[in-house]
């Protein structure tokens, strides 16, 4: 039976079925159901809450919590995303498992408090201090958020590294009906590598300074490796009508909504449109994209805000095909009609 | 003749980066004894700082971890919070618990999280040479105050127990120092009490250290002993600030 | 009867040890050890009589007491 709720509550609930050991949070729009929710479930079931003093304090006690090999969270949106950086850098750096979540509003600054997309360059680029990579998720409706927020601390923990998941302000808002339908999970593997106590073992450290000669070095190789691992089994994507596409739009999360209704509307005017969904930022779906770029095919990067992703699409496009973008920065949101009248004016 | 004093098991057999001299050998050394002599070895988590303690996980015989700069009592909070059974101490410079990580120090201590802060002060932050720290005297010269700390310009020194003495959540906050052996074996005291009530659940306790940076200060061991005992303590002075369990 | 021991290799000279001493009994090596420290030695034998001050004030953990 389907459930109507909000994306971000849809979002606790995929955590908490998965486990979730702690919750620590810190008011913002437009998160504050993630943190509301929280503070009444997480308590309820016995589990940890905090309000914490700042995104900084809330980030940090996550990596407290998981550095024991406990899962745990925190989720913010974008300005508070920026104060949570530092330790995700840290975390990356100690390779812990945690899940962070930004519903994206607009920025730079304080921005507003409606649904964006300008954070992706933070997401995926890196966001924090020195070469790490997160894995990121961009789930599209409520649905989603409830079982990408299941799936991501096993995919955390399978690579020992923090995984995000790049929402809005629109997709966390929106009430939509939900299918919780993932079983609860009560017991966690072993981890041979969290801070549980030295009982009946040596001693164990888990840090980022590596100061002897070469050893920074090799842990960057390491990690880098481990990266290289992710992006060639983890890249996850939706492929709609781009078996015959003219037009190939991309998307991510809430603008990838729109434009498929674009590719519809186009389809019903003749165009040969389709969509490809991202729906891990990072890995990038490269090879798929460089797989349908031809010569007689042009991309359309569709995002709210004023070009991001778009740059990948053409990295991965390589020269092979046109790449517009459409976008709208700052809250705006695009309708259909816009995204069509832009296909049709590249198809002439 | 039998063997009375040695390194205790919670400390390993290496050795220690610290300068000749350096406070935090001692230091290191009466929190692995307390923690050997409460029996907590094997189910200790403990949070290493930014600064010259960074490398505690290179000398201490237990679990491990180390947090940004500042943010140790937050990491602790998330550590011990999941994990309620487990022992949980940091071990914090002045820079890092009063400057940059004021905010968690003063958070953790007013949710009164059930953890040990050490805190060792010593006038300047060590690691990057000798900079001001919000808890340097009022004319002392460091890197970034040649002239001497001037308050028109840098303010006062900041006296942390004190501040935290005012959170109704704190449990027990003393102040020791180590530049001579009975207050050496004093400090050994306050730390094993704050220890025992963690163990016995009692909430938030630290204990401020004051502790030398000879070669920072530019003294000689000996003379940075001296110091501590004839300006720094006059500043802040040595002595319980608030034990709750003592007054209920 | 008292002794102590000092780790040769880990101390760092620093001369806490020898102001801590209360009878005077510990001095310095004329050779430098393999880090380029006077290392501290005990040099009255007979005049140790175990307090332990030495290991209370010695930062690198190197002095063990016998008694």
């Amino acid at each position: 039976m389907k459930k109507l709720v909000k994306g971000n509550v849809a979002l606790c609930e995929g955590a908490i079925t998965a486990g979730l050991h702690a919750y620590f949070g810190y008011p913002i729009t437009p998160q504050n159901e993630v943190p509301a929710y929280m503070s009444r479930k997480m308590v309820e079931l016995g589990r940890v809450f905090i309000q914490g003093e700042s995104e900084i304090a809330s980030a940090n006690m996550v990596l407290g919590a998981a550095v024991t090999g406990k899962r745990a969270m925190t989720s913010s949106s974008s300005p508070g995303m920026s104060l949570k950086q530092e330790a995700l850098s840290y975390m990356a750096g100690m390779e812990i498992p945690a899940l962070i979540v930004n519903v994206q509003r607009g920025g730079p600054g304080l921005g507003n408090i409606s649904g964006a997309q300008s954070d992706y360059f933070q997401a995926v680029k890196g966001g924090g201090h020195g070469d790490y990579r997160l894995i990121v998720l961009a789930p599209n409706c409520a649905q989603e958020m409830y079982e990408t927020a299941y799936d991501s601390f096993d995919l955390a923990e399978k690579y020992r590294t923090p995984v995000m998941i790049l929402s809005d302000g629109i997709v966390g808002q929106m009430m939509e009906p939900v299918e919780f339908n993932r079983p609860e999970i009560k017991e966690f593997a072993n981890k041979d590598w969290a801070l549980t106590g030295c009982m009946q073992r040596e001693p164990r450290s888990i840090k980022s300074l590596l100061m002897r000669e070469g050893s920074l070095e090799r842990h960057n190789i390491d990690l880098q490796e481990k990266y290289e691992i992710i992006s060639k089994n983890e890249v996850q994507y939706e492929s709609y009508l781009t078996d015959d596409a003219q037009i190939i739009i991309t998307a991510f999360g809430i603008a990838s909504r729109i434009s498929k209704s674009a590719v519809k509307l186009a389809r019903k005017n003749g165009i040969k449109a389709g969509l490809l969904r991202p729906k891990t930022l990072w890995p990038f779906p490269s090879k798929i994209i460089s797989e349908l770029a031809k010569p007689q095919t042009a991309f359309l990067c569709v995002e709210l805000n004023h070009g991001q992703m778009v740059e990948d699409v053409r990295l991965a496009v390589n020269g092979k095909s046109r790449v517009e973008f459409l976008g709208k920065g700052g809250g705006g949101i695009i309708n259909e009609i816009e995204i069509l009248e832009k296909i049709k004016k590249l198809v002439k | 003749m039998k063997k009375i004093l040695s390194r205790p098991e919670s400390l390993k057999d290496n050795q220690m980066h610290y300068c000749p001299g350096c406070g935090h050998g001692i230091i290191h050394r009466l929190v692995a004894e307390a923690i050997d002599e409460l029996g907590v070895r094997e189910k200790t988590i403990a949070v290493a700082p930014v600064g010259c303690a960074v490398f505690a996980y290179d000398y201490f015989n237990f679990d491990t971890t180390e947090a940004p700069h500042g943010r140790p009592p937050a990491v602790a909070t998330g550590i011990k919070r999941t994990n309620p059974d487990k022992f949980v101490f940091t071990y914090q410079g002045d820079g890092d618990i009063s400057a940059i990580g004021m905010s968690e120090t003063i958070h953790a201590a007013n949710r009164g999280e059930n953890i040990t802060i050490i805190f060792v002060n010593n006038a300047n932050y060590g690691m990057t040479g000798g900079q001001m720290a919000p808890t340097t005297l009022i004319g002392q010269v460091t890197e970034t105050t040649p002239f001497g700390r001037d308050p028109k310009r840098e303010g006062y020194p900041i006296h942390l127990c004190e501040l935290l003495s005012s959170l109704t959540a704190t449990t027990y906050l003393e102040r020791v120092s180590i530049y001579n052996p009975k207050n050496i074996i004093n400090a050994k005291r306050a730390i094993k009490k704050a220890f025992q009530y963690q163990i016995e659940g009692k909430g938030f306790s630290l204990i401020e250290v004051i502790s030398n940076c000879p070669v920072d200060w530019g003294m000689t061991p000996l003379d940075s002993i001296k110091w501590v005992e004839e300006k720094f303590i006059e500043e802040f002075k040595l002595g319980l600030i608030k034990d709750k369990t003592e007054q209920i | 009867m008292a002794t102590i021991k000092i780790n040769s290799d880990k101390c760092k000279g620093c001369s806490l040890c020898v102001n801590a001493c209360p009878k005077q009994c510990i001095s310095f090596s004329k050779q430098f050890n393999k880090t380029g420290y006077h290392w501290a030695v005990l040099e009255k034998e007979n005049d140790c009589i175990g307090c332990g001050f030495c290991y209370q004030v010695c930062p690198d953990v190197c002095i063990e007491v016998y008694r």
